[in-house]
């Protein structure tokens, strides 16, 4: 039990450790994300109301496609140099290291997003009140996404053109929890109760921490086989 | 039993009865669909809101439940390929995946055509028709996936961790879409105690739902058959046979 617990903290630090030597990179997702949001008012329109009214959909689809794109690296540069192949040798269940470094990148790309998010919304003039519901929706929604586009990730890591393959496979799955999400902040926006939508996501996120991880390394061991 | 199982699920036998069983799927799928057609076309009478637009049902109804069935038994077969390793389970997965996805393809615009006279458009984002949609997208997802990876082997290990994902998932994007939102007409055939369509026209939705069935099962074992030549190109049976 306790080389297991070193284990997961090892790779958790050496995960934690290569996205800090890369602080460049990390920037990517955030900009991006920002940038998604900025072409809304440009290309709708830049009236209040308007903006107020989308702005759920607006901040979460923005979300999705960031987590998507920062997602892409999650094994692509440990499959290049090899130490996904001894990741899979070690003698340690694979799934917990697969949750190791699924924490590692939502602590550097998702928690970032979760963080921005208040910001966002005043850029789209949501209430105060939504803006929290906002900030519980991405911080309980954006692991979730992690999770399920580790396992896309996982099953396109051997393949050339992975990228759009991806996208592909990945977006149709994210989709309950958009739904769920966007809800609840619209909801807290008109005033309603959120707790309902809140309590669904969270039970979608102890489905994919408790089922994904699995899925996850056996599509590695497929994809490395 | 057992015995039958395991030489049906050799490649050889697999091509033997598989090329038996065809004529007989494929001579009830003519019977039932020409019955099925007859009572829904001819007997069946007018619905009295929808007039004879309804009887596009006939079509749509039983393609939407295929589209569903054919999911159910892609992610059965990924489970036999991936816990028991026998490689006909992939074989009838993958070629379930492009029919699953024409039945999906079918649902949607025979759906699209009943939506024009019913609901005034073409499209509109009602549930149960974009819950159908993104079924659409986990078939040409697995699709992709599938022609992208150039080892059969692995390809067919991969799609079916994707389907098996999938199917966790359906119901889950299936709730969450119907709470999103709904418009369309509640189910009327699953409520067995009194179900709200009268037998006039329960009768040949049954007979189209059971030729669909049979369709099904003859092309899936059709495209089983070619794929299995393909992949035992190289063993001695598939050259004895074809010379």
């Amino acid at each position: 039990m306790d080389s297991l617990v070193a284990a997961f903290l090892a790779l958790l630090r050496r995960d934690l450790m290569l996205a800090f030597r890369h602080r460049g990179e990390l920037a990517n997702p955030l900009i991006f994300f920002l940038m998604i949001v900025t072409l809304y008012p440009l290309g709708v329109s830049p009236d209040v109301n308007l903006l107020r009214q989308i702005a759920p959909g607006v901040i979460w689809i923005a979300a999705l496609l960031a987590a998507l794109f920062s997602l892409e690296n999650l094994f692509r540069t440990d499959f290049d140099d090899g130490s996904l192949e001894q990741l899979l040798l070690s003698p340690q269940p694979l799934p917990v290291l697969v949750i190791a470094k699924v924490l590692a990148h939502w602590l550097v790309s998702g928690l970032p997003m979760v963080l921005l998010a208040p910001l966002l919304g005043l850029l789209l003039s949501m209430p105060a009140a939504a803006v929290k519901v906002l900030v519980a929706s991405l911080a309980i929604g954006t692991p979730l996404l992690s999770l399920i586009g580790a396992v896309g990730v996982a099953l396109t890591v051997g393949l050339r053109r992975g990228g759009l393959l991806l996208t592909l496979l990945i977006l149709p799955l994210y989709i309950p929890v958009l739904i769920f999400a966007t809800s609840a902040v619209s909801a807290a926006a008109a005033g309603l109760p959120v707790a309902g939508q809140l309590y669904l996501l969270a039970a979608l996120l102890a489905l994919g921490v408790t089922l994904a991880p699995f899925a996850v390394a056996a599509a590695l061991r497929i994809s490395l086989s | 039993m057992w015995t039958f199982l395991h030489k049906f699920a050799s490649p050889k036998h697999f091509y033997r009865i598989a090329g038996k069983m065809i004529p007989w799927l494929a001579a009830l799928t003519v019977l039932f669909m020409v019955a099925g057609l007859y009572f829904g076309l001819f007997v069946a009478p007018p619905d009295y809101q929808q007039g004879e637009s309804y009887r596009i049902m006939f079509i749509h109804v039983p393609s939407a439940w295929m589209s569903l069935f054919v999911y159910v038994f892609m992610a059965v077969a990924a489970a036999i390929h991936l816990i028991w390793n026998i490689k006909l389970a992939d074989v009838m997965a993958s070629s379930s995946a492009v029919l699953g996805a024409s039945f999906t393809f079918l649902a949607l615009a025979t759906g699209s055509l009943w939506g024009k006279p019913m609901w005034g458009a073409w499209w509109v984002w009602d549930a149960r028709l974009t819950s159908e949609l993104i079924l659409l997208f986990l078939y040409l997802g697995y699709i992709a996936l599938v022609s992208a990876i150039d080892d059969k082997r692995a390809a067919g290990r991969a799609g079916g961790v994707l389907i098996l994902v999938g199917v966790v998932n359906i119901p889950i994007i299936h709730y969450s879409v119907e709470w999103w939102n709904t418009l369309h007409q509640g189910p009327t055939v699953t409520k067995f105690d009194k179900p709200s369509i009268h037998l006039s026209m329960l009768l040949p939705l049954l007979l189209m739902a059971a030729a669909f069935q049979f369709y099904f099962f003859t092309l899936v074992l059709m495209r089983a058959r070619t794929e299995v030549l393909e992949r035992e190109r190289r063993s001695a049976w598939v050259e004895e046979l074809l010379g």
